[in-house]
């Protein structure tokens, strides 16, 4: 007997593999697809819930892991206290449970060493997701490829990767860190203590040795708003913008 | 698949529930986004082309196109990132009434929605007539904040909000489907909630 193969369901099992707090609020979870797939710096999952009544609850994720880590991809997931899957992941979630995994989706908002630069990096809390993504591929791809990171916290203790991504700025390899915490005095000599304005995107591009090719910003909404507004007040072509916003 | 220890969830109040499509769920506010930095579109500087291929058919500043017939609709809508927000208010000049200005009846099945930033999207043109989409003026009688698409954003509350193209600039005739700036990057082509066509790998 012949059968026609079925179409795949785009959803897929994934064992979560290992659990990590990275702050206070925020929490690393790794997912082992079934199907393992290839992803590019930058990209979503899609997630899925479904309770014993069969209600369902789904939310993307951005990838935190470069594309060349494979296997478990990771998400680090801010709990927000009024939402309803963040809760689950960090109250309940355990390493072994299995979820419904759907990806890699987006085609916008990510980038491959091919694509160039030099690249300016804004994010704002948990926005610095899918730009750690494109840190540690470029990393992992060993290139000279040009990448400032502006990241905008409230504490420093609230920063995401903290120790990582300093660790990478210390290499002076074209990396470059600034650190700007909204509610507490810079520790870093190359930080800040304010919110992103036009002068502080001014003198992230002049850290890059030329105008950036591209600059990815990803943060709440009202964060992107000011973080893209300031980029296009320190002569960001509005054109060379790519945007990721999540909340009301 | 079951999840285990998934029991709570924002369960919808039942006569609500025939509302929200399957994955989506009742947001109170109005969540914002888009691939790019917010255009601020002067109304001074806005216009609005209606255009078979690449040849314009006709074109109206602000203050021609404010004079068309204004319609109200009051439609609940649905974003692919999985939220539906209720009964959202719009006032603006439907597809039909733009069509009767310029004297043409849809010249081919496909249309591209154009935008100032660049932005595109394609609707099935018969899914913009009779009463079924407007180029929305107005958002709860007041002009629409630049967030959310103003001066002049498209609606087509039937289909994903993605369709609904903000700073919208121009609507373009096209001979077959072609894909927009989303549909070109992964999402679907059509994007009918209730069948949750959200990528386009979904049937």
């Amino acid at each position: 007997m012949s059968a026609e193969p079925s179409p795949q369901s785009p959803w897929q099992a994934a064992t979560i593999s290992r659990i990590e707090k990275r702050t206070p609020r925020v929490t690393s979870f790794w997912f082992q697809p079934s199907r393992p797939f290839a992803h590019l710096a930058g990209q979503h999952v899609d997630i899925r819930l479904t309770a014993p009544d069969g209600y369902q609850a789904r939310r993307s994720y951005s990838i935190a892991s470069a594309p060349e880590t494979g296997g478990a991809v990771e998400l680090a997931i801010e709990r927000l206290d009024d939402g309803e899957v963040s809760p689950f992941f960090h109250d309940v979630a355990a390493v072994g449970d299995e979820i419904e995994l759907r990806g890699p989706l987006g085609g916008h908002f990510i980038w491959e060493e091919g694509d160039g630069g030099p690249i300016l990096l804004v994010g704002g809390g948990s926005g610095v997701v899918p730009l750690m993504a494109m840190v540690r591929h470029r990393t992992l791809r060993n290139t000279a490829v040009p990448v400032a990171l502006v990241f905008s916290a409230r504490v420093w203790d609230e920063v995401i990767f903290r120790d990582e991504l300093i660790g990478l700025d210390d290499r002076r390899d074209g990396f470059d860190l600034v650190l700007t915490l909204t509610r507490e005095p810079a520790r870093r000599p190359s930080d800040y203590s304010r919110r992103v304005d036009a002068r502080m995107m001014a003198q992230a591009v002049e850290r890059l040795p030329k105008a950036p090719r591209l600059a990815y910003v990803c943060g709440s909404n009202a964060f992107v708003s000011a973080a893209a507004d300031a980029l296009i007040g320190a002569g960001v072509p509005a054109g060379m913008i790519r945007t990721e916003r999540y909340g009301v | 698949m079951v999840t285990r220890g998934f029991f709570s969830g924002r369960r919808p109040p039942s006569d609500t529930d025939s509302r929200i499509p399957p994955g989506q769920y009742l947001e109170q506010g109005f969540p914002v986004l888009s691939a790019g930095p917010t255009p601020r579109v002067r109304t001074e500087d806005w216009s609005f082309t209606l255009k078979q291929g690449p040849k314009p058919l006709k074109k109206w500043n602000w203050a021609e196109f404010n004079a068309l017939p204004q319609s109200k609709m009051t439609r609940d809508i649905h974003c692919v990132t999985a939220w539906t927000k209720f009964n959202t208010p719009w006032q603006g000049v439907l597809i039909d009434d733009i069509l009767a200005d310029a004297g043409i009846e849809p010249p081919t099945a496909y249309t591209l929605a154009l935008s100032f930033d660049g932005y595109s999207t394609n609707v099935p043109t018969k899914d913009l007539v009779t009463g079924k989409a407007m180029v929305a003026l107005l958002y709860e009688g007041k002009p629409i904040p630049p967030d959310h698409g103003g001066p002049a954003r498209l609606l087509v509350p039937h289909l994903y909000f993605w369709k609904s193209a903000k700073w919208v600039n121009g609507l373009q005739f096209t001979d077959r489907d072609e894909p927009g700036f989303w549909e070109l990057r992964g999402y679907h082509m059509y994007g009918d909630p209730w069948r949750e066509q959200r990528y386009s790998s979904d049937p």
